[in-house]
């Protein structure tokens, strides 16, 4: 801890000033109760940059997105999107500005079917009374089927329970659903943690394909081979400090395996 | 497996649906006077004031949750609703007095569990025991009684021969069905009971809906309290009691899990059409009606026990 303020002038170096900033969250410290989880991290994502987020156990890492994504408030710390300081208290503001999420847990309801996880808390309704919007199944039924196709992902059925499928079919419905708003940034948070090697590769290559949308995306990984191959930039944290930010080819697997368990590692010089 | 599975699935899920069909060819056997218009009207009835307790109940366990305070609401809604009405509201007006009782008991059900973030078992059975406090505050302990043929007419009259209680439980029922079935609400209570924090962070004002849908529960037991006091010509402050045991019992019969997410309305009005079923077929063949607290208890153990079993593998 005593070596925390070396550490801050080495982070602002990082922070992106030019045009075609997206999002800049500046200083973020959550703290719960006594603990520190995240302290004084400063994270600059630019449009269409896919951004690596490393760490170990504990670093901090999905504290700090779910800040982000709304799931989490701050301490303390600001947050700007396109340049201007936004407020982002509750998930639908994130989602709002244009920041989805695929959540670790991919936050699928198990007992709903494809097209209705794809479309929670978006239901798409033909028409209404009073407050009862009336659902309508088979036209949600047959955009689902489209957003799926698009993922090169086939299912036998719209109908079946969600809790009946595979992992990466489950994960497939949980990025088509973040993807599907259009959004500027879309966050994975592990996506490939439970998927076998095969389906692993398809999401590093849906990663690839955000890229070209204009997406930009920030994911998490234990994985630093995936990290490696698919991030433009790779932010690293270390007991809730950023202790590394850069780029792919001006690093090596080694030395950010050293940032993530240093534990206060001397050469945390990002550049 | 998954040939083996679907069918035990299929029999977990259309069990109930089996079992009432059984049920109701086994009593027409062993008794002509069963299966007669003027007995199955009867059923009806006998079902109909549990089932309309069992909707908002449906509602509320399809959340993962639960409402214990349903038979208190049932007397004090109706003895409120009573008071009113002897007292000189008028019909429309106490009704309407007695249906808020019972809506503002269910929101402050939901809005202690859910902002105070305190399980719903506890909080309604806190609720239970205020409501049948108020209750015997409110009327001393006495019934309240001599209403009038029209508010009486409720739940004794008969339009086309069918007990108005039947017809008021029908609409209700279908109402609520196309409500769970085919509205962004009802598709959220259910999303509620698969993964609540899914459903939060997919924006939806979760807190607000779980609130309401205690409401829901409150305002149903509140109904089903104005409509036996009505057949009754007499508000009872002992009314209702033990009636969330029979409500929760048709719940579970009718396949809806404890655990919120799967199930549904259908399966409510089966369970307890069942329970009037078996009542009315233990009185018919002269089983003694002790008897039936035993029968009823060891359905719903078999009923879960086997329901477990098959899906199970």
């Amino acid at each position: 801890m005593s070596e925390a303020p070396a550490e801050e002038e080495a982070k602002t170096e990082s922070v992106n000033e030019e045009n075609g900033q997206l999002v800049r969250m500046d200083g973020i410290t959550k703290r719960f109760g006594g603990l520190t989880a995240l302290n004084e991290v400063d994270l600059a994502i630019n449009d269409s940059e896919v951004v690596g987020l490393v760490g170990d156990n504990g670093a901090g890492k999905s504290t700090l997105i779910n800040v982000l994504a709304g799931a989490l408030e701050q301490t303390s710390g600001n947050i700007f999107y396109k340049g201007k300081k936004v407020e982002i208290n509750a998930p639908e503001d994130a989602k709002d500005l244009g920041i989805e999420t695929v959540y670790q847990d991919l936050a699928l309801a198990d007992n709903l079917d494809v097209a209705g996880n794809l479309f929670l808390g978006r239901e798409i309704s033909n028409y209404s009374f009073g407050p009862l919007r009336f659902l309508a199944k088979n036209k949600m039924n047959e955009k689902a089927e489209e957003v799926l196709d698009v993922l090169n992902i086939n299912f036998d059925t719209m109908k079946a329970k969600v809790r009946n499928l595979s992992g990466g079919q489950r994960q497939a419905i949980a990025v088509a659903r973040s993807i599907y708003t259009d959004p500027d940034l879309v966050i994975l948070d592990e996506p490939t943690a439970a998927l076998a090697v095969e389906e692993s590769e398809r999401v590093l290559e849906l990663i690839n394909d955000l890229r070209d949308e204009g997406i930009a995306v920030i994911f998490i990984s234990h994985t630093l081979q995936e990290v490696f191959n698919v991030a433009d930039r790779i932010v690293i944290l270390n007991q809730g400090n950023k202790v590394g930010d850069m780029k792919p080819e001006e690093t090596n697997i080694d030395e950010v395996v050293k940032l993530m368990i240093g534990g206060r590692y001397e050469n945390d010089e990002p550049n | 497996m998954s040939r083996i599975s679907g069918w035990r699935e299929a029999i977990a899920d259309y069990g109930i649906y089996i079992g009432f069909i059984g049920l109701i060819i086994a009593l027409s056997l062993i008794t002509d006077r069963f299966l007669t218009v003027r007995n199955l009207l009867n059923v009806a009835e006998q079902a109909s004031l549990i089932s309309i307790v069992g909707i908002g109940m449906t509602a509320v366990i399809l959340m993962g949750e639960i409402d214990l305070s349903v038979g208190s609401v049932v007397a004090l809604s109706g003895v409120v609703t009573a008071g009113s009405l002897t007292g000189g509201f008028g019909m429309p007006l106490s009704i309407l007095i007695g249906l808020g009782v019972g809506a503002a008991l269910g929101l402050v059900n939901g809005f202690i569990t859910v902002y105070g973030e305190i399980p719903s078992f506890i909080v309604t059975l806190g609720m239970l025991s205020v409501a049948k406090g108020l209750t015997l505050l409110y009327t001393g302990g006495e019934p309240i009684w001599g209403f009038g043929e029209a508010f009486e007419f409720i739940g004794g009259g008969k339009v086309l021969g069918i007990p108005l209680p039947v017809i008021i439980a029908a609409v209700l029922y279908i109402l609520t069905l196309i409500v769970l079935n085919w509205t962004q609400i009802g598709r959220y209570i259910y999303a509620i009971g698969g993964n609540q924090r899914a459903v939060r962070l997919a924006g939806v004002k979760v807190e607000r809906l779980k609130t309401a849908v205690f409401g829901l529960s409150g305002f149903f037991a509140a109904a089903s309290g104005i409509i036996l006091a009505s057949r009754l010509a007499s508000a009872q402050p002992t009314a209702g009691s033990g009636w969330e045991l029979d409500a929760i019992a048709a719940v579970v019969l009718g396949g809806t899990s404890l655990y919120g997410g799967e199930g549904g309305l259908a399966g409510t009005l089966i369970g307890a059409l069942i329970f009037s079923v078996i009542n009315n077929g233990m009185i018919l063949t002269g089983i003694p009606t002790f008897f039936q607290y035993v029968v009823k208890g060891g359905i719903i153990i078999l009923a879960l026990l086997l329901d477990k079993k098959l899906r199970q593998s």
